[in-house]
């Protein structure tokens, strides 16, 4: 585990995608509210909500960070520094030129965006330089995402499932693949910021 | 690096991109059909999906069968092309629709209307119904156009899920409706069959944004929730057809979604409605 993280530390991450559901809108401030100014990655982030709410994300984000944060746009590029999430009821991909793409294609587990979609897509785009992180929530939506992150040679992090409101999604990805980390929000948030300063320099 | 062009990708293509990119050329070459320029990451998704559903071990392999055996291609096709759909699907487009666009369109002795990706019809039907209600329909030629011959000929039957109903009738309440919806369609078992009548003057045609060229002269296109499908060079070639087809100042309805900004086109449109993506030709 050590070695894994020396060498994502050695070859610069590219881009940070995070899943969340259940419980995941205060797992996500805890995880990211007041980044740095300074912060370089660019962060994906789909989280299941009822609809009507998730479009409200972008707005409740953008008042707790000093970065941009958007609802990504259909054939936008991916900039550093900043912070985007799926519109709802669209998937989110992210393509080998480094756009977004949204679909409407039928849900995946339930879910539209899934993080499933997003996650293999990025990995599929980034390739190794990609870090993926899953955080609580209750069905088993981005435990297949994880493992194309991992096969892809990217980094991956999973919420302990001990800390995590719903374990569900935790353990699912637990079950899929050995993540590199498996780590409390805190020290989650501690690694991204010791990869993002490694990005930067 | 050409400025403003997209980054090259930051690794090689693996070999399934690799498949995909030959299984699309096989298609083009054997049925011109081309899927070529669809965005990677879906049109990937869905092949794996299709391989899946067909039984079968590679992409190479399906594309064998493809080349060999049309019925294949068909079975395909239907993996290929995305048929989700619901009526009146966004009600605030369709009411900003009757609120900016129909006063416009009342201007005009005759109408041509061009639903572009028209899938099975819903969209079809909701702005047929819509253009009954605002007095227009009967001045109206309705150009319905796909790829897909399946999706085409259930377009024409008109025929919904009754299951959909409930969320069709709520969408086209808050779309503006001013009648009770169920007067559009007769329910039969599990399904319900909307008034032919709406469909006079539909003529539903296989024709490739991708392909094919303008056939007529419009003052609405609407293509919703199909430019997300594309790159951004076929993207630049669909939104080409529907300015050329645009009368001056036509206007142009696209998904909730979806927009022109990062296309060649940005400047030759302006915004009537950014919440509802309606836009107009400008030069």
């Amino acid at each position: 585990m050590k070695q894994k993280q020396s060498s994502a530390m050695a070859r610069k991450m590219l881009a940070v995608v995070i899943g969340a559901s259940a419980g995941g809108v205060d797992a996500l401030i805890a995880l990211l509210a007041d980044l740095p100014a300074q912060w370089r990655l660019p962060v994906v982030v789909v989280i299941h909500l009822p609809e009507g709410y998730e479009s409200r994300l972008a707005e409740v984000f953008r008042h707790r960070l000093p970065i941009p944060v958007f609802e990504a746009m259909d054939k936008a590029p991916v900039q550093g520094g900043t912070l985007y999430f799926a519109p709802p009821g669209y998937h989110l991909s992210i393509e080998r030129d480094l756009s977004f793409s949204l679909s409407c294609e039928p849900p995946v587990l339930y879910s539209r965006p899934a993080i499933d979609v997003l996650m293999s897509s990025a990995a599929d785009a980034f390739g190794p330089s990609l870090v993926g992180v899953l955080l609580t929530g209750a069905n088993d939506d981005g435990a297949e995402g994880m493992l194309r992150i991992h096969r892809a040679g990217g980094l991956t992090i999973v919420q302990d499932p001990d800390e995590a409101e719903i374990p569900t999604m935790p353990n699912a990805a637990l079950g899929a693949h050995s993540p590199d980390h498996v780590l409390p929000l805190r020290d989650i948030r501690a690694l991204l910021l010791q990869l993002d300063s490694a990005h930067a320099h | 690096m050409i400025p403003g062009a997209p980054p090259p990708p930051l690794h090689p293509p693996s070999d399934t991109d690799i498949e995909l990119r030959l299984l699309m050329e096989a298609i083009y070459l054997k049925y011109s059909y081309d899927f070529r320029n669809y965005t990677g990451a879906s049109q990937k998704r869905r092949v794996l999906y299709a391989l899946a559903q067909l039984g079968l071990p590679s992409i190479s392999a399906l594309q064998d069968k493809v080349l060999r055996d049309p019925a294949m291609f068909t079975r395909l096709l239907q993996y290929l092309t995305i048929p989700v759909s619901e009526m009146f699907r966004d009600p605030g487009y369709f009411l900003e629709l009757r609120r900016q666009v129909v006063p416009m369109l009342h201007t005009y002795p005759s109408l041509k209307v061009w639903v572009a990706g028209c899938s099975t019809g819903e969209e079809v039907f909701s702005l047929a119904i819509l253009l009954r209600e605002e007095g227009l329909l009967e001045r109206t030629q309705i150009y319905a156009t796909d790829i897909n011959p399946s999706s085409l000929e259930k377009a024409r039957q008109g025929i919904f899920p009754l299951e959909a109903i409930r969320l069709y009738t709520a969408n086209y309440q808050r779309a503006g409706g001013l009648r009770a919806f169920s007067d559009y369609y007769t329910a039969a078992y599990d399904a319900a069959r909307f008034d032919p009548s709406l469909c006079t003057d539909v003529i539903f045609a296989d024709h490739s944004l991708a392909t094919d060229a303008v056939f007529a002269e419009t003052q609405l296109v609407s293509c919703r929730n199909v430019l997300i499908y594309f790159n951004r060079q076929l993207q630049d070639r669909a939104l080409g057809l529907f300015h050329e087809s645009l009368c001056h100042r036509g206007f142009l309805g696209l998904g909730a979604k979806e927009s022109i900004d990062f296309s060649s086109y940005a400047d030759r449109f302006d915004v009537l409605s950014r919440g509802e993506r309606i836009f107009r030709k400008l030069t």
